[in-house]
C-alpha cells in the first residue's frame, strides 16, 4: 500500500516561499477583477509581494540559526532533512533576489504599461522566476536544483518576448527558449549521470560519490561537465553565451535587465552550491574547465563589447565580461585554503553588480523615454539638459569599470584577493589575465561617459527629462547602494561570517 | 605615534565632500551662490589646515601625529587609518592652499562650456583624493583616495579642455587606470605574501602602513622585487617618468588652467610620495635593486624633458615637458636612497608645485587675452602687460632653479645628493654603484643648463622685444586693474589688460612662498629630515 506522509515542515524557514505563491495567485486574482486603466495595481502588488516576502528572510537572519531545514523527516519518511535548507547563503541570495525582482518590478512599472502590454501576466511570471530563485537558494538536492532552475527560466523566456509584435522581441524569445532548453537538457543528462554514481540526489551523498577514483572516473567527469555546462549556459558564460546579446537587446529593457542581474545571479548560486557541496573534491576536473571559461569569458565578452553602438547590446556584452570576473574567484576555489574567500567575493561581486547593474539599465529605461534609441550616440550631451541622470550613469559605469570609492572597485578587489589568496600558477594567472581585462573594460564604459558629458545633443533637443516617481526610486535604491557599499563594504555584514557552505549543512 | 585631535584630519580631509552635499541643492543658475559655497568650503578646509599646522609638534615630526586607527573593512584587514608625519605636511597643506587660490582664480575665469557648479564640485571632490591620500595610513586607504581624484580630473580636462580634449582625457584616464591595476594586483601580493610568511601569525596580518614597515623588508628579494615591478608602474605613471610620461604633455596643454595647475601642483606629486611612502620604505631590499633603473630613468626624463623644451612651440606645452623634467630630478633624488636626496626630492615636489602652477596660472592668463600661446606669435608682454612680464619672469628663474627662490633646493640638493649615493660596507640591503650615479651626476647637471636655455629662450620670445603687429594698439595699462568679468571669446584683443584683482589675490600667496622657501629653505627641510631620516636608516646610509 502506498500512502502519503508529509515530511515535518518548518513554516517559518518557508514563509518567504509562501508569501510569494500566495502573491502569485493574488495577484491573478486582482488582475481579472480590476478594470482595464487600474491594472497597474498589479504591479503596485507585485512589488509588495516582494516586500513582504523579504520580511520573513529578515527575522530568519535576525534568528541567527546558522542553519536549518525547511522540510524534516517525519515518522514515517527518511531522508529529507537537508534537502532543502536556509542557511546565511540561502538567506543573503533570497534577499538579494527579492531586492532586484522588487527594483525590476519599479522600472517594469511604467514601460509595461505605456506599451499596452499585459500587465497583470507580466507581474504574475515575474514573481514565479523570483520565486524559483528564492527557491535554488535553499537547493541543496539535484531535483529541487532542476526543479528551481526550471521554475525560474520558464516565465523568463515567455518575458523576453513581451513585445508580441516587435520582431527583435520576438527573436529574443525564441532564442533564448531554444538554448535555455538544449542546456536544461544537457544538465539533465549530466545529473542522471551523477545520480547514477551516487545512487542519490542529495548533493553531500554525490559529493562522496564524486572524488575521481575508482573505475568510473570517465563518468564522473562527464556528469561534473554537463551540470557545469548547464549552468555556464544561465550565467552565459562563453563559449555558451551566443543567446545574451541578443536577447538581451530584443527582450523589453526591464526584462534585460532581470536576466542580466537575477537570472545571472540565479545561476552562479547554483554554481556555488554545486562546486562547494557536490565537487568539492573533484577540482582537477571544474578548475582547468572554469578557469578557461572565466578567462575566455572575460576577454571576450570585454573585446567584443569594446565594438557596440547600441548601448543595451554593449551592456550585455559588459555582463558577460563581469560574469567572467565571477567566475574567477570560483574557479579557483578551494585551492590553498581559500574558498572561504572565493565564497564571499562571489556574493559580495553578485551583490554589487546587481545594485550597479539595475541602476544602469534604470537610467536607459529613463533616458530612452525621451530619446527612444538605444544608440550609444543617443547619449550625446545628457549632462546639458539631464546632469542628475548623467552623474548617476557616471557612478554606475565607474563602478562597473571598478574605480574606488564606488561600490564596483570592492567587487573586483575581493575577486583578485581570492584568485591571489589561491597562490600557485592557477590563481596568479586568471589574477593578471583579470587586471589586464579590468584595463581594457573601462575605455567602453568612457565611451559612454564622453559622450554624455562632452558630445553635444545629437537633434538638438535639450526637453528636460521626466521621470516617473517608480524609476526614480530604483535609481535612488541603486544609486545610493552603489555609493555606501563602495566607501562601507564591511555592511553586507551578512556575508563576512560566512565561511564554508558544507559545513553548514545539516544541524 | 601621538593620538591627540584624532577627528582633525578626518575633518579637513572630508570637509569639501560637505561643501559638495550643500552645493548639489543649489540650482544650476544661481552660479554665485555655487561658487560662493565652494570658496567658503575650500577657505574653511584651509583654515582647519592652518590649525593642523598651528597644532602640529615640530619637535616630534618624524612621528605620525593627529593618528587614529578604526575598523574599516573589516573581513579584508583594510582599516581606516590616517595620521601626518614631517613628509605629508606640507604636501596636505599645499593642496588645501592650490585649491583655494585655484578657486580664487575660478571666480570670474570659468571655462568653457561653463556650468560652474559642475566645476566647482569637481574641484572639492578632487580636494578631498589629495588630502586623503596624504593623511591615509593603510594600503587600501590609500588606493583608494589615489583613485578618487581619476574621475573629477578626467572631467576637468574632457569638459572643460582645449580642442583636442577628448583624446587627452582618454589617454590620461587609460595610462593612470593601467598603473593602479597593476599597482593593485601588487599591493595584494605584497599583503598575501607578508600574511603568509613564516613565524607571522597570518590573524594579525593588515593592511595598515605599519604592518607592511615591519614585515615588508623580511620578504625574498626575488619576490619583493616583483611586488616591486608593480607599484612602480602604478606610481611611475602618475609621476610621469620617462617611457610612462606620454599622457602628460597633452593633458596638461589641454586642461583649462585650473586643472593644469592642480596636475603640476598636486596630482604629479602622489606618484613621488607613494615612492617615497610606499614602495622604497616597505620594500627596501627591492628599492636598491631598482634604484639604478629609477635613477638612469630619472636623468633620461630629464635630458628628454630639456630637450622637449626646446622643440616646443607653444607656451603650456613646454611648460608641461619642463614638468617632465623637473619630475626628474625628483625621482633621482629619490633613487640615491639617501637623507640628503630624498629630502631634495620632497622640496623639489614642493617647489614644483608652486612654481609650475604658478608657470600654468600666467599661462592661463596669456592665453585668456592673446587667445594664443603660440610662442613665435607672442612678443613684447613686458611692453603690453609689464606686470605679467615680470611674473612670467620670475617663475621662469625660480624654474630654472636661481639660488633663492624655491626651485633651487629641490635641484640642486637632489644633484649633489646622486654624487655621493647610499654605498659603503656592511649595509643591510647592499649599496648602489657610485660611479653610475657620478655618472648620472654630470648628465643631470647638463640638464640644469639646458633648463636655462630652455626657460630664458622662453622668456626672451615671449616677453622681450616690440609688441607683435597682430597685438599691437590694442593692450591699454589704464585698464588694468578691472575686476569685472570679460568677455573671454570676443575676436578683438581689446581686453588685453595686466594683472586683474583675482589674479592678484590668487598669486601673490604663491609668489611670497617661493621667495620665502627660497631665502629660508630650512622651514621645510627641519620637518622633513627627521621623518625621512625614519625611512633611511633602514638602507643604514647615512
Amino acid at each position: 500500500m502506498f500512502s502519503f506522509a508529509s515530511p515535518v515542515v518548518d513554516f517559518h524557514a518557508l514563509a518567504p516561499e509562501l508569501v510569494l505563491a500566495v502573491g502569485i495567485c493574488l495577484v491573478i486574482l486582482v488582475d481579472l477583477f480590476v478594470p482595464d486603466h487600474r491594472r497597474w495595481v498589479t504591479g503596485t502588488l507585485s512589488g509588495f509581494v516582494m516586500l513582504a516576502a523579504l520580511l520573513p528572510v529578515v527575522t530568519l537572519s535576525v534568528l541567527g540559526d546558522d542553519v536549518r531545514s525547511a522540510l524534516m523527516d517525519g515518522e514515517l519518511n527518511q531522508g529529507i532533512t537537508g534537502r532543502y535548507v536556509v542557511d546565511n547563503f540561502a538567506l543573503v541570495m533570497k534577499a538579494l533576489f527579492l531586492l532586484s525582482g522588487y527594483v525590476v518590478v519599479l522600472l517594469s512599472a511604467n514601460s509595461i504599461e505605456e506599451g499596452g502590454y499585459n500587465q497583470g501576466e507580466f507581474y504574475t511570471l515575474l514573481l514565479s522566476s523570483v520565486l524559483g530563485m528564492v527557491m535554488i537558494a535553499s537547493s541543496r538536492d539535484l531535483v529541487s536544483l532542476f526543479v528551481a532552475l526550471e521554475f525560474l527560466s520558464i516565465p523568463a523566456y515567455m518575458m523576453a518576448a513581451w513585445k508580441k509584435r516587435d520582431r527583435k522581441s520576438n527573436e529574443a524569445g525564441v532564442k533564448y527558449y531554444l538554448l535555455g532548453v538544449f542546456a536544461s537538457a544537457v544538465m539533465l543528462y549530466g545529473m542522471s549521470l551523477l545520480y547514477g554514481l551516487a545512487g542519490s540526489t542529495l548533493l553531500t551523498d554525490i559529493a562522496a560519490a564524486v572524488q575521481l577514483d575508482g573505475d568510473k572516473v570517465g563518468v564522473q567527469v562527464l556528469g561534473i561537465v554537463f551540470v557545469i555546462i548547464g549552468f555556464a549556459f544561465k550565467i552565459s558564460a562563453v563559449p555558451f553565451h551566443t543567446w545574451a546579446p541578443d536577447t538581451y537587446e530584443g527582450a523589453p529593457t526591464p526584462v534585460t535587465a532581470f536576466l542580466s542581474v537575477a537570472s545571472k545571479a540565479a545561476g552562479f548560486v547554483g554554481l556555488i552550491v554545486l562546486v562547494f557541496i557536490a565537487f568539492p573534491l573533484a577540482q582537477d576536473v571544474y578548475r582547468p574547465f572554469m578557469w578557461v571559461m572565466a578567462a575566455l569569458t572575460m576577454t571576450v565578452g570585454n573585446l567584443v563589447a569594446l565594438k557596440q553602438k547600441n548601448i543595451v547590446r554593449m551592456l550585455a556584452y559588459s555582463s558577460i565580461s563581469q560574469g567572467g570576473f565571477i567566475l574567477m574567484p570560483l574557479a579557483v576555489a578551494f585551492t590553498n585554503g581559500n574558498q572561504g574567500a572565493s565564497l564571499r567575493a562571489v556574493m559580495v561581486y553578485l551583490i554589487i553588480y546587481a545594485a550597479t547593474n539595475l541602476g544602469a539599465f534604470a537610467v536607459i529605461i529613463a533616458v530612452s523615454r525621451k530619446t527612444n534609441s538605444g544608440e550609444i550616440s543617443s547619449f550625446g550631451g545628457l549632462f546639458s539638459y539631464a546632469p542628475g541622470l548623467t552623474v548617476l550613469m557616471t557612478i554606475f559605469l565607474a563602478s562597473l569599470a571598478g574605480i574606488p570609492p564606488l561600490g564596483g572597485w570592492y567587487a573586483k578587489f575581493g575577486a583578485f584577493k581570492a584568485a591571489v589568496d589561491a597562490a600557485g600558477g592557477w590563481g596568479y594567472s586568471i589574477a593578471v589575465i583579470g587586471a589586464v581585462n579590468a584595463v581594457i573594460a573601462t575605455a567602453y564604459y568612457i565611451t559612454v561617459m564622453r559622450e554624455m558629458w562632452m558630445k553635444p545633443v545629437p537633434d538638438g533637443d535639450t526637453t528636460p527629462i521626466k521621470v516617473p516617481a517608480s524609476l526614480q526610486a530604483a535609481l535612488a535604491i541603486c544609486g545610493v547602494l552603489t555609493l555606501v557599499l563602495g566607501v562601507l563594504p564591511g555592511l553586507i555584514a551578512k556575508v563576512g561570517d560566512i565561511t564554508d557552505l558544507t559545513g553548514a549543512l545539516l544541524p | 605615534m601621538i593620538q591627540e585631535q584624532q577627528w582633525l584630519l578626518s575633518l579637513g580631509t572630508f570637509l569639501p565632500l560637505v561643501g559638495v552635499l550643500v552645493m548639489l541643492f543649489i540650482p544650476k543658475k544661481d552660479e554665485v551662490a555655487a561658487k560662493g559655497v565652494a570658496l567658503v568650503t575650500a577657505i574653511a578646509t584651509l583654515a582647519v589646515g592652518i590649525y593642523t599646522l598651528v597644532q602640529f609638534d615640530y619637535d616630534q615630526s618624524e612621528k605620525l601625529q593627529f593618528f587614529t586607527t578604526n575598523k574599516w573593512i573589516t573581513p579584508i584587514k583594510a582599516t581606516y587609518t590616517v595620521g601626518l608625519d614631517g613628509i605629508s605636511l606640507p604636501l596636505y597643506i599645499l593642496s588645501m592652499v592650490i585649491t583655494v587660490l585655484v578657486m580664487v582664480y575660478s571666480w570670474n575665469h570659468v571655462p568653457e562650456p561653463g556650468n560652474t557648479k559642475a566645476f566647482f564640485i569637481l574641484m572639492l571632490v578632487l580636494q578631498t583624493g589629495m588630502a586623503g591620500t596624504f593623511v591615509a595610513q593603510d594600503l587600501i586607504l590609500f588606493f583608494v583616495f589615489f583613485e578618487v581624484v581619476l574621475l573629477p580630473m578626467y572631467f576637468m580636462i574632457g569638459v572643460w579642455g582645449g580642442e583636442n580634449r577628448q583624446y587627452a582625457s582618454l589617454k590620461f584616464f587609460l595610462y593612470t587606470m593601467f598603473g593602479s591595476a597593476l599597482m593593485l594586483v601588487s599591493f595584494i601580493a605584497l599583503f598575501v605574501v607578508t600574511k603568509n610568511a613564516p613565524g607571522v601569525n597570518p590573524d594579525d596580518a593588515n593592511f595598515s602602513f605599519q604592518w607592511f614597515d615591519e614585515h615588508g623588508r623580511d620578504i625574498a628579494r626575488d619576490t619583493a622585487i616583483w611586488i616591486f615591478a608593480g607599484m612602480f608602474i602604478g606610481f611611475a605613471v602618475k609621476v610621469p617618468m620617462f617611457p610612462f610620461h606620454t599622457w602628460l604633455p597633452d593633458a596638461h596643454t589641454q586642461a583649462p588652467t585650473q586643472g593644469s595647475v592642480i596636475l603640476a601642483a598636486i596630482l604629479l606629486k602622489l606618484g613621488t610620495y607613494g615612492f617615497v611612502r610606499i614602495a622604497i620604505p616597505f620594500l627596501p631590499q627591492a628599492a636598491v635593486k631598482w634604484a639604478p633603473i629609477i635613477g638612469v630613468l630619472a636623468v633620461i626624463g630629464i635630458i628628454y624633458g630639456a630637450l622637449g623644451c626646446l622643440a616646443q612651440t607653444d607656451m603650456k606645452r613646454l611648460i608641461a615637458f619642463s614638468s617632465v623634467a623637473h619630475m626628474g630630478f625628483v625621482m633621482l633624488g629619490i633613487s640615491t636612497l639617501t637623507d640628503l636626496g630624498i629630502s631634495a626630492a620632497l622640496f623639489g615636489m614642493v617647489a614644483h608645485g608652486l612654481i609650475t602652477g604658478m608657470l600654468f596660472f600666467v599661462a592661463g592668463s596669456v592665453k585668456e587675452r592673446y587667445h594664443t600661446l603660440e610662442i613665435k606669435r607672442l612678443s613684447g608682454m613686458l611692453l603690453q602687460m609689464p606686470k605679467m612680464g615680470w611674473i612670467l619672469g620670475f617663475c621662469a628663474m625660480a624654474s630654472l632653479g636661481l639660488p633663492g627662490l624655491a626651485g633651487f633646493w629641490g635641484e640642486f640638493p637632489a644633484i649633489l645628493a646622486s654624487w655621493d649615493p647610499l654605498s659603503g660596507e656592511g649595509l643591510p640591503y647592499g649599496g648602489l654603484s657610485v660611479g653610475l650615479y657620478q655618472g648620472l651626476t654630470i648628465v643631470a647637471a647638463l640638464g640644469t643648463v639646458l633648463a636655462a636655455g630652455y626657460l630664458l629662450w622662453l622668456y626672451q620670445r615671449t616677453a622681450f622685444g616690440e609688441v607683435s603687429a597682430e597685438f599691437a594698439g590694442t593692450g591699454h595699462d589704464a585698464h588694468g586693474h578691472d575686476s569685472h568679468g570679460h568677455d573671454a571669446h570676443g575676436d578683438d584683443h581689446s581686453d588685453i589688460h595686466d594683472v586683474n584683482t583675482f589674479e592678484w589675490i590668487a598669486w601673490t600667496p604663491l609668489l611670497i612662498a617661493i621667495v620665502v622657501f627660497g631665502v629660508v629653505p630650512s622651514l621645510m627641510f627641519d620637518v622633513m629630515d627627521p621623518a625621512v631620516s625614519l625611512i633611511t636608516d633602514r638602507f643604514g646610509g647615512k
